[in-house]
């Protein structure tokens, strides 16, 4: 009752909702069919398809903080790499002595650096809720961080998109050093299984896509909630007219912190199921060029909508795959001139033609 | 001489196994005769003992032992020059010069040596030039001494003091001589030596008073070699000090080069290009294929380059300002975006027509090399250049902003762009410009950085972020805040290399500046004006 009452009133969220529950019904049963059936989809499609959908969470957290509270945040990536390196840890605490060296405590990396023990925040990794707690709390907690420093003291518009750049760039050189004990250069790798069950076996890659679904629908429905909440219209005011939010007296830089530190967090659980689908995790995830593509899923999509973000996420990731693998050349030229293209000609995204047309 | 008696001993001493070796000179024959034995020990007295005959070809001779030029005619027992032609060799009498034929290989033996004479072979030849006519070539002799100090040195050079008529060698020589004194026997000599070498950098000087400071016999010496120690290892770290300010003030210089088109495009116009690193790195595209163009001339294509560079991304510039920016005047977060999809389109275009690897740029000949202030301080030329010539292109640019008709028009728009119009300003052709002028400012830096780093497709990825930094940090619309910032976060950095590691330096660098924007959102030099917002 209470998921209908945040969908009430809004048509294209029902829709998305129908559309995605539809994906998660039918993904299973086509892979269940024979391999020679024109409908089957192979496990790689199926972990193909778990990757998109975590994407697309990523990019509701962009939508979220960006269309409805106008911080354009080039540095979410930082958020989704964070979580997905406890995601990790967890992983690779579960390889035990499985690992090329066979240490039963210490993974790969660290025994070839000639570690003797676990650094302090490896402790408790190898519990599956403590690692789940850290993929929401430590992007969390840097977000919070960061914006209780960066929104007390005002920093609004470009000179914030930089600076959370640049926060994004300083993780990824700290995280390519061998000293911070996140396996420097090569990042965490050769993950063996996941609570007990083989990361390699197709079943345990389709329960991932549905949880990377289920992940996404719980993700779209409490940003909506929020989006509907008292606290959703302060942020579009805030977006809006900053200055005259705060001269009406409402506290901005707390409203601001609560969402930013709720969106990081959200970035935080697509990586942890980004990761154990891909099966690595490393530095490069940092690099701003990712935090930017996101941006631009959800500018292509169409900001302030939430369902724009999903279908810009699955629609770019689907022509980059295609691309990179019929025309790798061309994938940049694509995606620069879809930049250009979007910002110029589409300010409202693929949802604003959607919009345009149901209003006419 | 002490040396020539000794092996004179020696000599008379040895089983006279050999024939007579007759020279003309009862010394030469001595040491001839060692030479064409096979104890090392022997021949090594001798070719000291040759150095210090003050014969007229004993340097030829020393050397010929070296290079394995000068060897023994078994059959006759002499010592010849041995010169190849085709498989034989020809020889000629060491001393008289007298032609003695040619001969197969086997028939001429090397003269055998280790490399305890090799090095003392070195230390010989190093003196050979202290009679030189040429000053420099004195004191590159001396200098061979104090990096190779050897006991007998100190003779060598001392009467040849008096007569020194170059200050920088007399110095030089002078500390041979202290270096000598060191060693002395009587205490006072030593005392005395000590406090001399206080003022000297040599690390031969160094070594010597760190071994008279943990073993010599007197307690006395022993302090005051620690102290001179002490003084000089205060001057050498000074001088790392001055060393890690130079590296510094050539990174900043190089910050201040990739930010200083961004100040104008972002600061004084207030747009946000990502696409700047990608307008440095045409710059050193452009340095590339101009050393394609003229091979040879590698000092010539660089200067053609710094024109070239800017005109090629100037019009990039203009081309991206007047396709694209223009529409989007302001909505910052919307040009963030389109530039950075033309950086893109921009980097993915080199891969595609050029190379997507990295190319090879050469540096000329007058940026290699270095200026050896003292012996522990060297400056590269490229570094140096890089400091005079961002000095110069922020000069430059500081005057057409302030100088020209287009300076101030640009200044006009950037701070009313209505009334500016209003007074007859062309604002959207003062924009193209601007932007173009900026943007040209950016290949100039690319021809620089093609001097000091790969070139390649993300060579401009390398530095966005910085550059931005810079901008941001130095504060917004202000010149002086971006060379100030980008000096400053220059020297920083280089300073915290040594405890904290390269790219630690580099995070707290970043860390820094973003706290420090927190408390100063507006950078060192805020510029002045009534916004109620930034």
């Amino acid at each position: 009752m209470f998921l209908l009452r945040i969908l009430q009133g809004d048509r294209s969220g029902q829709l998305f909702m129908l559309v995605l529950i539809a994906t998660l019904v039918a993904v299973p049963v086509m892979a269940a069919l024979p391999a020679d059936h024109a409908l089957h989809l192979s496990s790689y499609t199926v972990t193909l398809l778990g990757k998109y959908l975590t994407y697309a969470l990523l990019a509701v957290a962009v939508d979220l903080v960006w269309g409805y509270l106008g911080i354009l945040s080039l540095g979410h990536a930082a958020f989704f790499a964070l979580g997905g390196y406890a995601m990790g840890m967890y992983l690779m605490r579960q390889i035990g002595d499985r690992g090329v060296y066979g240490n039963p405590e210490l993974p790969d990396f660290m025994v070839f650096l000639d570690w003797q023990e676990l650094p302090w925040f490896w402790f408790g990794m190898d519990q599956f809720w403590f690692a789940m707690l850290m993929v929401m709390v430590a992007p969390g907690l840097l977000a919070f961080v960061f914006g209780w420093f960066a929104f007390r003291s005002r920093v609004t518009g470009v000179y914030l998109s930089i600076i959370t750049q640049a926060l994004t760039f300083a993780l990824m050189l700290a995280f390519f050093r061998n000293e911070m004990g996140f396996g420097g250069n090569n990042g965490l790798t050769d993950f063996k299984d996941i609570l007990g069950f083989s990361l390699q076996s197709d079943s345990t890659r389709m329960g991932l896509f549905i949880a990377s679904g289920i992940a996404l629908g719980l993700g779209y429905l409490s940003c909506r909630a929020i989006v509907k909440s008292r606290l959703g219209r302060v942020a579009v005011a805030i977006r809006d007219t900053e200055d005259r939010v705060r001269f009406v007296g409402y506290r901005v830089e707390n409203v601001k912190l609560a969402i930013f530190t709720f969106s990081a967090m959200l970035a935080g659980i697509a990586g942890a199921l980004y990761v154990p689908q891909v099966g690595i995790i490393n530095p490069s995830e940092f690099q701003p060029l990712n935090s930017i593509e996101v941006v631009v899923w959800v500018a292509m999509g169409g900001r302030a909508t939430l369902y724009g973000a999903v279908i810009g996420a699955v629609g770019v990731n689907y022509a980059k795959t295609w691309f990179t693998g019929a025309l790798p050349d061309a994938w940049l030229f694509a995606l620069g001139a879809l930049f250009v293209f979007v910002t110029l000609l589409l300010p409202r995204g693929i949802a604003g033609l959607f919009r345009r047309r149901g209003g006419a | 001489m002490k040396f020539l008696s000794v092996l004179l001993l020696c000599l008379s001493l040895l089983p006279a196994h050999a024939a007579r070796v007759e020279t003309g000179d009862e010394r030469l024959d001595g040491i001839f005769e060692a030479l064409m034995g096979s104890d090392f020990a022997a021949k090594e007295d001798a070719i000291s003992a040759l150095a210090a005959t003050g014969h007229a070809q004993r340097f030829e001779w020393i050397e010929g032992i070296l290079d394995g030029r000068l060897r023994l005619l078994k059959k006759q027992k002499r010592l010849v020059w041995a010169e190849q032609q085709g498989s034989r060799y020809v020889a000629t009498d060491a001393l008289s010069g007298e032609m003695l034929g040619e001969f197969k290989k086997r028939k001429l033996k090397k003269i055998a040596i280790n490399n305890a004479m090799r090095r003392g072979i070195r230390g010989i030849l190093a003196t050979r030039d202290l009679d030189s006519e040429d000053p420099a070539a004195r004191l590159s002799s001396i200098q061979a001494m104090l990096a190779n100090p050897s006991p007998g040195q100190a003779q060598l050079v001392e009467p040849r003091l008096a007569s020194e008529a170059d200050p920088e060698v007399r110095s030089a020589m002078q500390l041979v001589l202290a270096l000598g004194k060191l060693g002395a026997q009587a205490r006072k000599e030593r005392l005395q030596a000590v406090i001399d070498v206080s003022a000297s950098l040599e690390p031969a000087v160094r070594q010597q008073l760190q071994k008279m400071t943990d073993s010599d016999p007197d307690a006395g010496v022993r302090a005051a070699a620690a102290r001179s120690l002490e003084k000089i290892e205060e001057r050498v770290r000074l001088f790392g000090h001055l060393e890690t300010l130079f590296f510094g003030l050539s990174l900043g210089s190089v910050l201040v080069l990739a930010a200083i088109g961004l100040a104008i495009t972002f600061g004084v116009m207030g747009v946000i290009n990502m696409a700047h690193g990608e307008l440095i790195m045409l710059g050193a595209y452009t340095t590339y294929l101009m050393q394609l163009l003229l091979p040879e001339h590698t000092g010539l294509s660089l200067l053609l380059s710094i024109p070239a560079a800017f005109i090629v991304s100037g019009l990039v510039g203009i081309a991206i300002e007047r396709g694209v920016i223009r529409f989007l005047y302001g909505r910052p977060l919307e040009t963030l975006l389109a530039t950075f999809g033309i950086s893109l389109i921009l980097q993915q275009l080199v891969r595609t027509l050029i190379s997507p690897q990295n190319v090879p740029v050469s540096n000329p000949e007058f940026m290699s090399g270095f200026w050896q202030v003292n012996s522990v301080l060297s400056l590269t030329y490229n570094r140096l250049y890089i400091i005079l010539f961002c000095l110069l292109v922020f000069a430059g640019l500081f005057l057409i902003l302030k100088r020209t008709r287009l300076g101030l028009q640009v200044r006009a728009v950037s701070q009313n762009r209505s009334m500016a119009r209003a007074m007859g300003v062309h604002s959207a052709r003062v924009d193209a410009l601007t932007f173009g002028l900026g943007s040209g400012i950016a290949g100039v830096a690319g021809v620089a950085l093609s001097q000091l780093t790969n070139v390649g497709p993300n060579l401009g990825q390398a530095y966005i972020v910085d550059s931005f930094m810079v901008v941001v940090f130095g504060g917004v619309g202000n010149l002086w805040g971006t060379l100030i910032g980008g000096i400053g976060l220059g020297v920083a950095n280089k300073f915290m290399e040594p405890w904290a590691g390269a790219v630690m330096a580099k995070i707290l660098i970043l860390v820094l500046v973003i706290l420090f924007i927190q408390k100063r959102p507006r950078g060192l030099f805020p510029q002045k004006g009534r916004a109620a917002e930034g």
